[in-house]
Order: structure tokens, then sequence, then C-alpha cells
């Protein structure tokens, strides 16, 4: 046959640095979606284009191609569609807050929430520029748990925190109001992968089995009863239900992650469902919030306030039907809060829902890019990280989608990319940043030294478990094959080459047989 | 701006938000192919069928093949690696993503142990050990220890592995 004819060559594998032309593709066509927004919702409002379109265009494009620069030159071989749906989905929540300032409701700023952006992009740029190895942030493990514990804890503090529509969620520092809580899922996310690297074997081998779930030790119950209890403060003390929702599902996700462990995700959702019911028969918000999710008709309840908001935006969206009423055709402006909690409803009514869809489909695509990376990444911490990063929006997604559209309770999440508010602008751009840099190591050509040649002492390094893999390992089994399954575990993951001893040259043979 | 011209630009914005969600799509096809075989190692691969024949139907009743003209390389035939060859020895070959592998593929569909290859008297052997997407002879998944005959081609993930004289 002819590969034995031609001598095959030995080729050393060089793969080109790619070219980033498909980004660059996506791009301007986000940038499109964008800016095509900002002219019709001008005309559609006032006859002409918007005051301010071209300085607003520019700056949006400048900050989708400077990002795409950075990459170029700091990250060549990161995920190619994710910085053109961020620009997407941006661009797009863009619009619609200037389509309501237009419309005079207050609060809307476009050129505010143009700013954050502009911010949240340079900071992700610049975390891109200087942080050239994702693994580096694994030293922070513990330092993230405690920045993160304190952002969670900051907004109870008298004269730090405030509370703004019954939600303690805001703190006000130097005239400016942030929400700390979406900085703090960045912190938990790189402290619980930092965590479950080093402590998922324990987590998932050691325990009694009942009922064929593997159940951990009690013991090791620990770190997830003190998440279970700071989500639960959140709940409580803050009256933030998506918050606590969020903090809490990141953890069960990211155990489930590193120990494959299904009993995990059980244990999380009757921890969860227990305080949620408790919450409930205690607290007399918490009750009110799941009356205005069960009975958001009740006559009494929309007299009152209690649920004008979202059957307003249930209404608009309704009115949008299926192809929606065009930009800056509707009456998005009745709904409180249309541009930033209830963007979605806004952007519902004047897109359809065939708009919608195409926005959900933008945001699946960045987190199907993120867990992605989580599977091609080579070392445990980045998997982890890159898997609870992408997982974290699409639960925030989930949450707040869920909540406008009724099917659970409302909470005082925001739309990523898209609600005005520049703490989750920032804190969803610095997230991209780790996942684009994450994918850059991904998918870089690695310079393990034993890529592709003989290593003497990897034929010693015979199969533990041979056949069928369906079955769970046996208690104590040393291989571990859940998705954090990776060389670069141990503390060393720079040198993966341990097996290799010079003194085997590949005649010496591992084994004879 | 008449009743018409709105729609038309209404409908249109839409049509234009999913052609970018269309197009990102279709960036990531590439990553969605099952069993991801690029076109390139596809067909590879028919050529290595058809100058083996059906491998895993034959290759159990081809006679062993005295050692002197054994196999003396495993040449990697498709997938990101294309083209680096092995000599071998009388020890196995681990495939697989892990780096304590003998041959550490850079290849997403294949597992951190993804496959072995092993010598027994004069002949050599394929086993799957527990792999996610499986270890294929042509169309057929191996299911136990198979004999690998020279020239069959052996899938594991996108890429293809041969042992070559």
């Amino acid at each position: 046959m002819s590969a034995v004819e031609s001598p095959g060559p030995v080729v050393e594998p060089t793969e080109r640095r790619p070219a980033r032309v498909a980004e660059l593709f996506l791009l301007v066509l986000a940038l499109g979606a964008g800016i095509t927004a900002f002219a019709m919702v001008g005309r559609s409002m006032t006859g002409d284009l918007p005051d301010g379109f071209w300085p607003k265009s520019t700056a949006l494009a400048v900050v989708a191609l400077g990002a795409h620069v950075v990459l170029r030159i700091r990250a060549p071989w990161a995920d190619q569609v994710i910085l053109p749906a961020v620009v997407f989905v941006n661009g797009i929540g863009l619009a619609m807050i200037l389509r309501l300032e237009l419309a005079d409701m207050s609060g809307a700023n476009a050129w505010s929430s143009l700013l954050y952006t502009s911010l949240g992009a340079v900071v992700a740029a610049l975390l891109v520029w200087f942080l050239r190895d994702h693994r580096w942030i694994r030293k922070l493990t513990y330092t993230a748990m405690l920045v993160g514990l304190g952002l969670v804890a900051l907004p109870l503090i008298p004269g730090v925190g405030q509370e703004i529509n019954g939600a303690r969620i805001w703190v006000n520092v130097a005239g400016f109001s942030m929400q700390p809580a979406e900085f703090a899922k960045i912190a938990f996310a790189i402290f619980f992968a930092g965590y479950l690297v080093t402590n998922r074997d324990t987590l998932a081998l050691a325990g009694p089995r009942v009922l064929g779930l593997q159940l951990p030790r009690l013991r090791d119950l620990g770190p997830i009863i003190i998440i279970w209890a700071a989500s639960l403060g959140v709940l409580v003390f803050e009256r933030d239900l998506g918050t606590s929702l969020l903090f809490f599902g990141l953890f069960v996700a990211m155990l489930y992650l590193a120990t494959q462990r299904f009993s995990w995700i059980l244990i999380g959702l009757v921890l969860f469902a227990a305080g949620a019911v408790l919450a409930t028969s205690i607290f007399p918000h918490v009750a009110a919030r799941m009356d205005v999710w069960l009975h958001p008709f009740d006559a009494d309840l929309y007299d009152s306030g209690a649920s004008y908001q979202i059957v307003q935006g249930t209404f608009a969206m309704a009115s949008g039907g299926l192809f929606g009423t065009g930009w800056g055709e509707g009456y998005p402006y009745l709904v409180p809060f249309a541009f930033s909690d209830f963007i979605y409803s806004s952007l519902g009514e004047e897109l359809g829902l065939t708009g919608l869809l195409a926005i959900l489909i933008a945001y699946l695509v960045i987190v199907q890019r993120g867990l992605r990376t989580a599977i091609a990444v080579r070392d445990g911490f980045g998997k982890l990280l890159a898997g609870g990063l992408a997982f974290v929006m699409a639960l925030q997604l989930f949450v707040v989608v869920g909540g406008i559209t009724r099917i659970i309770p409302l909470t005082g999440l925001t739309l990523p990319f898209m609600a005005q508010g520049g703490s989750s602008l920032l804190a969803n751009w610095i997230v991209i940043a780790l996942l684009l840099r994450i994918s850059d190591n991904a998918r870089r050509p690695s310079v393990l030294p034993v890529r592709g040649t003989v290593a003497p002492g990897g034929a010693l390094n015979d199969p533990i478990v041979v056949g069928d893999d369906a079955g769970t390992p046996a208690l104590g089994t040393p291989v571990r094959r859940s998705v954090a399954d990776g060389p670069g575990t141990g503390p060393a993951p720079s040198a993966p080459t341990e097996a290799i001893d010079p003194a085997w040259g590949p005649d010496h043979g591992g084994e004879r047989r | 701006m008449g009743e018409l011209t709105f729609t038309l630009l209404r409908l249109g914005y839409l049509v234009l938000l999913w052609v970018f969600v269309l197009s990102a799509v279709a960036v990531l096809r590439r990553d969605l192919a099952p069993r991801g075989a690029p076109r390139a190692s596809r067909a590879e691969r028919r050529r290595t069928e058809e100058a083996a024949g059906p491998p895993a139907a034959a290759a159990p009743a081809k006679p062993a093949k005295p050692a002197r003209g054994g196999p003396t390389k495993l040449v990697v035939t498709a997938g990101p690696l294309t083209g680096t060859t092995l000599p071998l020895s009388t020890a196995s070959i681990l495939i697989g993503r892990a780096p304590g592998c003998t041959l550490v593929l850079d290849d997403d569909f294949s597992s951190s142990r993804h496959a072995r290859i092993y010598p027994q008297g004069d002949q050599w052997f394929v086993e799957d050990l527990g792999s996610t997407n499986g270890t294929f002879m042509g169309e057929t998944k191996i299911t136990g220890p198979t004999l690998l005959t020279p020239g069959a081609g052996v899938q594991i993930g996108r890429s293809v592995v041969e042992l070559q004289r």
C-alpha cells in the first residue's frame, strides 16, 4: 500500500497561528447588528440618526476591534466565536438602552452604559495581555475565597451597603454604587476551582454508598455547608434570591464537574429546596415573592404594585409576538426598569420571539464555547474554572430569563452584557477575558516534550483500568475519568513528564512478554 | 417612511440577527462533527481500508507475520499529528491525551488513556482502554484485544494510526 511504499516522512507537526479571519468576519456582522439597531432606533424615534450616532458607533467598533487586535497579539489561539457573540449581545443591549433613553425613560443612559462597556473591554484586554497563563490564578485560591465572602458581606455593612427596592445588594463607594455580588461570582469560581482540584478525590471516593449513590463523608461536607449557609444568608439578609441561587448552583455544578458524583447534585438540590421552603415560611419578603410568582394576575397584588412589573413585562412580550414591533415602535418604557432588570421583555416587545431566540442562541454559543474550552484545556484547574464560569453565565441567564417569563420567582439579577449596570458589564467582561485566556492555552499547540514522540518511560505506564467504562470505577480505584481529569492536576503542572527516565532507551522496552 | 419599507426593515433586521447566529454556528460546526474525522482523514481512512480490505473481518484470519518482516514503526496517518512516526520496540504503546502516554495525541476526541497497542508473540494487538468515543478499525468499534496487521488503520478520536513495515 502506498503509505508503506512512500517512506513516511517524519513530519514535525507545525501548526500555524490562526489568522482569526472567522472572528473578524463575525465581529463585522455583530457590529453591523448593533450599529444598524442604533440607526433604526433613531429613525423610528426621531426620524433621523440619533444624537451621537457616529461617536457611539465608533466607540463600539473601537471596543470590538481593539479587543480583536489584543487577541491577535496576545492570545492568537483563543476561541474565535466568544468575542463576536459578546459584542453582538452587548451592541443590541446598548441599542435598547439608547431607545429607552430616547423615550425619556428616567434612569436609562446609553452613554454611561457604553462607557462601562469600554471600561470592561479595556480591563478584559489588560487581563488577557498581562495574564499569560491562567494557572497562575490558582495561587489565589484562598485569597479568592476571602475576597468573595467579603464582597458578599459588603452590602450588609451599615453605611456602605444600600437598600434599593427591597434588596440590600448595592454598596456605595465614593459616589459610585456597585453590586459586589457580580464580582463575587468570579472570586467564588476561582476558589471552587482551586479547592476542588486539590480535594476532589476525597470528595469523590471516600464515604459510604447508599442506594447506589456514593455519599461523601460527613466531614467533607464542611465547605458545602459553609457555602450553603452563605448563600442562604444572602437570601435572608440581602433579600436576593437570584444571587443566592447563583452561588449555590455554581458550587454544586463545580462539585459535579470535579467529582462526577450525582449525589452532590442531589444533596445540593435537597439542601436548596429545604432552605427555600424554610425561608418562605419564616420570612415574609420571600413569601411575598413566591406569591407574586404564583399569582401575578391577582387583582390585589397588581393593584398594590407587587406584581405590576412582571405583569407589564409579560404584556410587553405578548405585544411583541413572533416578529416584534420593530425598533422604537413598542412601549417597553411602560415596564419599570425596562433598561436593566427587564431588558429581556423590552427586547421581546421590539424584536419578538425571533429576535429573542437569536439573542439566546448567541448566549448559548458563549456558554458552549466555555464548556468546550473546559474539555479541551489540559490542566484540571483550567477545566474547572472554565466550566464553572461558563456554567455561572448559563445559570444567570436561566435565572433572569426564567424570572421574567415566570418559570421561577423573579430575582434581581441582570442579563449579562445587555442590562444597564456597570458592575454587571465589568464583571462579565472579566469572565470573558478569563475564558479567552484559558481557551488560548487550551488550543495553543502543546510544547510538552513528549508530544508525538516516544516517551521511553511511557511504556511503563500500563493501563490500570481495562475494559468497560460504563460502570463507576470501584472504590479506591486510582484512575479518575471525570471531566476534570487531566494531566495538570498535580502541584507542578508544567512538568507533566515525570515518567521519563533518560536511562530508558527505546531498546530497553518496558515489559517483555 | 412607508409602512412597507418599515416592515421590510423590521424583518430585515431579524434576518441580520439570524445571519450572525447562523454564521457563528457554522464556525462552531468544525467542532461538532460526530467522531470528528476531518475530510483529509476520511479520505485517508478510505485509502487505508481499500488497501487492507475490511480490516476487522480479515485481520484475524491472516497468518501470523514472521518477526523479520513485521512492522517497524507506528505512523499517525490522520489527525492533528499526521506524519508522526514512532519506532516500535517490544514495549506496548499507550495512546491518549495524558502526558504519560507513549503517543500523546493533541486530539480533543480522544480520552486521556485511550487505547493500547502491544505485541504478543510476533503479532501486535490493539485494545481500547474504556475510552469515551471508542476505538475503531474501519467502521467497526473494537471491543476486546484485536489483532492489528500492518496497514490497517486504527481510529482514535480524530486520529488514525497504523503499523508500517
